[in-house]
C-alpha cells in the first residue's frame, strides 16, 4: 500500500521534473537563437503588431476602469484619514508599481496569449512545424524566437498605456465625480511618483513579457494531438501564465521593494 | 542510398518498429504499404529524424540519421523533399510564398530568379493562376500539388510522400500518382511514397515493400507482390480480415 502511494508519487515527481526540464530546455534555446543571427526582422514586427492589436482595445479599457474604481475605493479610504489629497499619487503608485504591470500582462495572456498557442499548436498538429525542420531549417527562429522578442518589446508599452488611461480614468472620477481638484490629483503624483517606480513597472512588465510568450509558445509547440490537443494546450497555457505572472510579481516585488 | 537496420521503436510499451531493417537503391521508387496504424507514417518520421528509435539505424548516403546533429544532420535533411499527408502547407502564407519559402530561407538567389523558380514549378504541377491564393482557398487536390511543389522546389536528392493520395477522388488520385512519375522521370529523385492505395500505387513504384507488425513482411518488385504466395501478402491485397 505504502510502496505504491510512493511509486505514483514517484512518478507523478519524474513527471513534472521533466516538464520542468523541458520547459527550461525551451527557454534556453530560445535566448540562444535570439542572440544568433539571422533575427527574423519581418516576423518580429509582425508578431509585435499582433500582440499589440490582440490586446490594446481589452489594455485599454480595463486600464480605465480599474483607475476608475481605485479612485473610487481610495477615496472614501483616504477621506477617513483626512488624506483624500493623496488620492492622485495613491492611484499612480497602485498602477505604476503594481496593477498595470500584472493586469495588462494578464489581459494579454488572455487575448493574444492563448491566440498564440492555438496558432503553433495548430501548426504542430497539421505537421507545418515538421514540415520547417524538415527543410532544414530552426522553427525558433521562425515561431519562438520573434514571439520572445515581440512579447519583451510589447509588454512595457501596453502597461505604459494601461497605466496613463488608468491614471486619467482615475483622475475622471475623483475631479468631476468626487470632487477633487485637478491641481491637487497631478501635483501631487509629480510629488510622490519617482523614476524609481517607473522602473519597478517596467522591470516587472519585461520579464513578464518573456513569462508569457515562454509558457504559451511552449504550450502550443508541445500540443497533444487533433482539436482537444490544441484546446487542452490553450487553456494550460493561459492558467499558467496567469499563475506565473502573480508568483512572480511577489517574487519580483519583494525583492525590488 | 537508404540502409535501414535493426529499428525498433514502441510507443508505451508496445512496440510499432520492431527490427525493421529495409535497404533503398538510389533513384528508385518504393511505395511502403501497410495497414492503418501499422506504423508506415512512423517510419517516414524516423527517416526524415523527427522521431529518434529505440534502436537501429538509418544511413542515408553513408550519414546515419540517428546519431547526425547540428550542420551534419542539416546535411542528411538538405537532400530531402518532403511531402506531408495534410500537405503541412503555411495558413499564413499564399501559394507562392508557401513554394519560395525554401528558396528564399536555404539559398540566395534573387527575387526574379526564385519567381521564374516557383512559376516552373507550378506549372510542372499543373497549377496556374493560384500564385496569390491562400492554402485554406485550394481544394484538396490542390493542395497536394502545391506541396508536391514546394517539395521539389529545391531539387531534392530524396523525396518522401506520406500517403499523397489520402482523401482525393479517383481521378485526381491517378492525376497524383501521374505528377510523381513524370516529377521523377524530370528530376531522377529516389522516392519514398508511404500508401494504402492498391492496386494504383503499383502501376507507380518500381519496388513495393509490405511492413506487418513492425517488420518489413515482403519486398519486391510490383509483380512479385502481386504474385507473392505469402498469405498475409494475400490477405493484405485482397482486403480480407
Amino acid at each position: 500500500m505504502i510502496l505504491d502511494f510512493l511509486r505514483i508519487l514517484g512518478r507523478w515527481a519524474i513527471k513534472r521534473l521533466r516538464l520542468l526540464g523541458s520547459m527550461a530546455i525551451f527557454l534556453f534555446s530560445a535566448i540562444y537563437y535570439t542572440f544568433e543571427p539571422p533575427l527574423k526582422y519581418a516576423l518580429i514586427l509582425k508578431q509585435i503588431r499582433f500582440f499589440g492589436s490582440k490586446s490594446m482595445i481589452v489594455v485599454v479599457l480595463t486600464g480605465a476602469f480599474t483607475g476608475m474604481v481605485l479612485a473610487l475605493q481610495l477615496f472614501y479610504t483616504l477621506r477617513k484619514f483626512g488624506s483624500d489629497a493623496l488620492l492622485g499619487p495613491a492611484i499612480a503608485l497602485s498602477l505604476i508599481r503594481e496593477l498595470g504591470p500584472v493586469l495588462s500582462a494578464l489581459m494579454v495572456t488572455g487575448r493574444a496569449g492563448s491566440a498564440l498557442t492555438a496558432e503553433i499548436g495548430i501548426m504542430r498538429i497539421s505537421e507545418q512545424i515538421d514540415a520547417i525542420i524538415s527543410m532544414a531549417l530552426n522553427p525558433f527562429r521562425y515561431l519562438i524566437v520573434p514571439n520572445l522578442i515581440a512579447g519583451i518589446i510589447t509588454f512595457p508599452l501596453l502597461s505604459a498605456i494601461f497605466d496613463v488611461i488608468g491614471i486619467f480614468g482615475g483622475y475622471f472620477v475623483a475631479v468631476n465625480l468626487l470632487g477633487l481638484s485637478e491641481g491637487t490629483y497631478f501635483s501631487q503624483i509629480d510629488n510622490f511618483v519617482d523614476m524609481e517606480d517607473v522602473k519597478i513597472g517596467l522591470y516587472k512588465s519585461l520579464s513578464f513579457g518573456v513569462i508569457v510568450s515562454w509558457i504559451c509558445c511552449f504550450k502550443g509547440y508541445n500540443t497533444g494531438y487533433g482539436a482537444e490537443g490544441v484546446s487542452k494546450a490553450t487553456t494550460e497555457a493561459v492558467v499558467l501564465s496567469s499563475v506565473l505572472i502573480l508568483i512572480w510579481d511577489y517574487f519580483i516585488g519583494s525583492v525590488l521593494l | 542510398m537508404i540502409e535501414i537496420t535493426d529499428l525498433t521503436k514502441t510507443f508505451d510499451k508496445k512496440y510499432v518498429l520492431n527490427g525493421l531493417s529495409l535497404s533503398i537503391r538510389q533513384g528508385e521508387i518504393i511505395a511502403i504499404i501497410g495497414r492503418s496504424g501499422g506504423g508506415k507514417s512512423v517510419l517516414l518520421k524516423h527517416i526524415i529524424g523527427l522521431l529518434k528509435p529505440d534502436s537501429g539505424s538509418i544511413f542515408i548516403k553513408g550519414h546515419d540519421i540517428v546519431k547526425a546533429k547540428g550542420k551534419t544532420l542539416q546535411h542528411i535533411r538538405n537532400m530531402f523533399g518532403v511531402l506531408f499527408q495534410g500537405g503541412a502547407l503555411f495558413d499564413s502564407m499564399t501559394v507562392f510564398d508557401n513554394v519560395a519559402f525554401p528558396l528564399k530561407e536555404k539559398t540566395k538567389l534573387n527575387k526574379n530568379e526564385i519567381k521564374e523558380r516557383v512559376n516552373t514549378a507550378l506549372l510542372d504541377v499543373g497549377l496556374t493562376d493560384v500564385e496569390y491564393k491562400y492554402p485554406a482557398e485550394l481544394s484538396g487536390g490542390m493542395k497536394k500539388r502545391v506541396a508536391l511543389a514546394r517539395a521539389l522546389i529545391t531539387e531534392p536528392e530524396l523525396v518522401l510522400f506520406d500517403e499523397p493520395t489520402t482523401g482525393l477522388d479517383p481521378i485526381m488520385l491517378r492525376a497524383i500518382h501521374r505528377l510523381i512519375q513524370s516529377t521523377h522521370k524530370k528530376y531522377n529523385f529516389t522516392g519514398i511514397i508511404i500508401s494504402h492505395e492498391i492496386p494504383e500505387i503499383f502501376d507507380v513504384a518500381d519496388r513495393v515493400a509490405m511492413l506487418h507488425e513492425g517488420k518489413i513482411e515482403i519486398v519486391g518488385t510490383p509483380d512479385e507482390i502481386k504474385k507473392s504466395d505469402d498469405i498475409i501478402v494475400r490477405q493484405f491485397l485482397s482486403g480480407e480480415a
